[in-house]
């Protein structure tokens, strides 16, 4: 099967610090991978590298290569916004914009210039029932997104990200702000989104982690120190770094 | 160390005791045997019930650092590791009790001619220098020595092999003696899952050390 996303040897400065050290690694498409290590190891740095994020930072040096369904996301003449489109986004707190729930879904699409209201009614009720969010808000879709608790919020920012049909999606610690019974239903969600979506994770929460991911990648220090299938890192990691971190001995 | 370190400690404190508690109702219903000292039975009773007082622990012990701590790698492993050993250990220790008890049904002591014959002792030996191995093998954690018991229960099984003939002669010429007879077989068949129960043991320790799966691959052991 082709790789969805690949990176080759890329490393990434902050001015002069060294945030990645030549990081290699490819992505099935249809699969979860999580990005684990301690704060500071650069997975969320990595993870904004295929939509072009860390672009916003002053001072950033990319060198390498970073590719997305074939293409060199980093070439001269790329559409960042067609890239995004291409790759949707969830962050750690969910950031609803001050919109009803339907606008919030359908805010993408409308940038994307689709302004009939059955194509919108349509895409936005696909997504919210991908997002497993439809059953809970279908009755009051004019009402403010605000007005959801925190777990639907976060099902609805993943709704407003589907609805442009991406092909990849980021999650940057997306239930890390979640009670356990949201964080299941976002974990649900991820289970089922991978039919469908390249799904990479950023996570802490290594049991997240086991749970979701079909393979795993544990950096340190901006280097990528193991990457393989979820459950055999878990089981038998081939690092005693990976090893004492993942055990808790790390440090 | 961390909280789950020290609940791994004090797991491995309380199945290494529980090995030893074993290792001595092994040699004891050895005694029983040599010595048809029947005085030794009580204690093995006795002892008996703390082998499965010990087992529940272990098995709570692990359920709780399962649930409670989501152990992964080395831990997960050592932590399924010894629920499965603990099982193993306790069926040692049944098997041990149950020899005390058939020793306990016989009236005169076995002839010397039956248990040289059968080679009885020999298997004792066997059993326990090979329980004492895996114990040694545990708590060095040293899988070269580990590796070294694995396949060693090739003696034992012969030795069960070779008693049903010796036996079925014995009786033949001492048809008295059909009920000790008997009974010898009967301690045999218990040591020679003995052995099944410590070769289970030491693939459970190389799955803890090494993280490879021996079951049902005899021919790959060594």
């Amino acid at each position: 099967m082709e790789h969805i996303i690949t990176t080759e040897l890329v490393s990434l400065f902050y001015s002069e610090f060294q945030a990645l050290k030549d990081i290699s690694i490819d992505f099935l498409p249809n699969t979860v991978t999580a990005l684990i290590g301690p704060s500071g190891c650069g997975k969320s740095t990595y993870l904004r590298l295929f939509n072009r994020m860390n672009d916003l930072i002053d001072n950033v040096k990319i060198t390498g290569k970073v590719t997305i369904e074939g293409e060199d996301i980093y070439k001269k003449d790329t559409n960042i916004v067609e890239l995004r489109r291409k790759v949707g986004m969830v962050f750690q707190k969910p950031n609803p914009f001050p919109k009803s729930i339907f606008e919030n879904v359908a805010y993408g699409l409308r940038v994307n210039g689709v302004n009939d209201m059955s194509v919108l009614k349509e895409k936005v009720e696909f997504s919210l029932k991908q997002s497993a969010l439809w059953d809970e808000v279908k009755d009051k879709l004019k009402k403010s997104a605000f007005e959801l608790s925190g777990g639907q919020q976060q099902r609805l920012c993943i709704a407003r990200a589907l609805a442009i049909e991406p092909s990849i999606i980021l999650m940057d610690e997306p239930a890390s702000a979640l009670d356990p019974i949201s964080t299941a239903k976002i974990e649900e969600l991820i289970y089922e989104l991978k039919n469908n979506y390249t799904i990479v994770i950023v996570t802490h929460n290594l049991q997240q982690a086991g749970r979701v991911s079909d393979y795993t990648a544990f950096f340190y220090i901006g280097e990528l120190i193991e990457k393989g299938e979820t459950k055999e890192l878990f089981i038998n990691p081939k690092n005693i770094k990976t090893q004492n971190y993942i055990t808790g001995r790390f440090g | 160390m961390t909280h789950l370190e020290t609940e791994i400690q004090l797991l491995k404190r309380n199945i290494v005791e529980m090995w030893n508690l074993v290792n001595n109702q092994l040699d004891k219903s050895q005694q029983t045997l040599s010595n048809f000292d029947k005085d030794l039975i009580h204690n093995i009773k006795v002892n008996e019930k703390m082998v499965d007082t010990f087992e529940l622990m272990i098995d709570r012990d692990c359920e709780n650092i399962l649930a409670l701590y989501s152990p992964v790698a080395i831990d997960l492993r050592f932590v399924l590791s010894v629920l499965k050993i603990n099982y193993n250990l306790e069926r040692i220790g049944d098997y041990a009790s149950g020899i005390s008890k058939l020793v306990d049904d016989l009236e005169n002591p076995i002839s010397e001619e039956l248990i040289n014959s059968t080679n009885i002792f020999v298997m004792f030996n066997l059993c326990q220098e090979l329980l004492k191995d895996s114990l040694n093998s545990f708590e060095t954690e040293n899988n070269w020595e580990t590796r070294n018991i694995l396949g060693r229960d090739k003696a034992i099984n012969k030795i069960n092999k070779e008693a049903t003939k010796i036996v079925a002669d014995y009786i033949i010429k001492k048809p008295e003696d059909v009920l000790i007879a008997m009974n010898v077989l009967s301690v045999i068949r218990k040591l020679e899952r003995v052995g099944d129960h410590i070769q289970n043991i030491a693939e459970e320790l190389i799955f803890y050390m090494e993280a490879k799966v021996l079951k049902h691959q005899k021919k790959k052991k060594n």
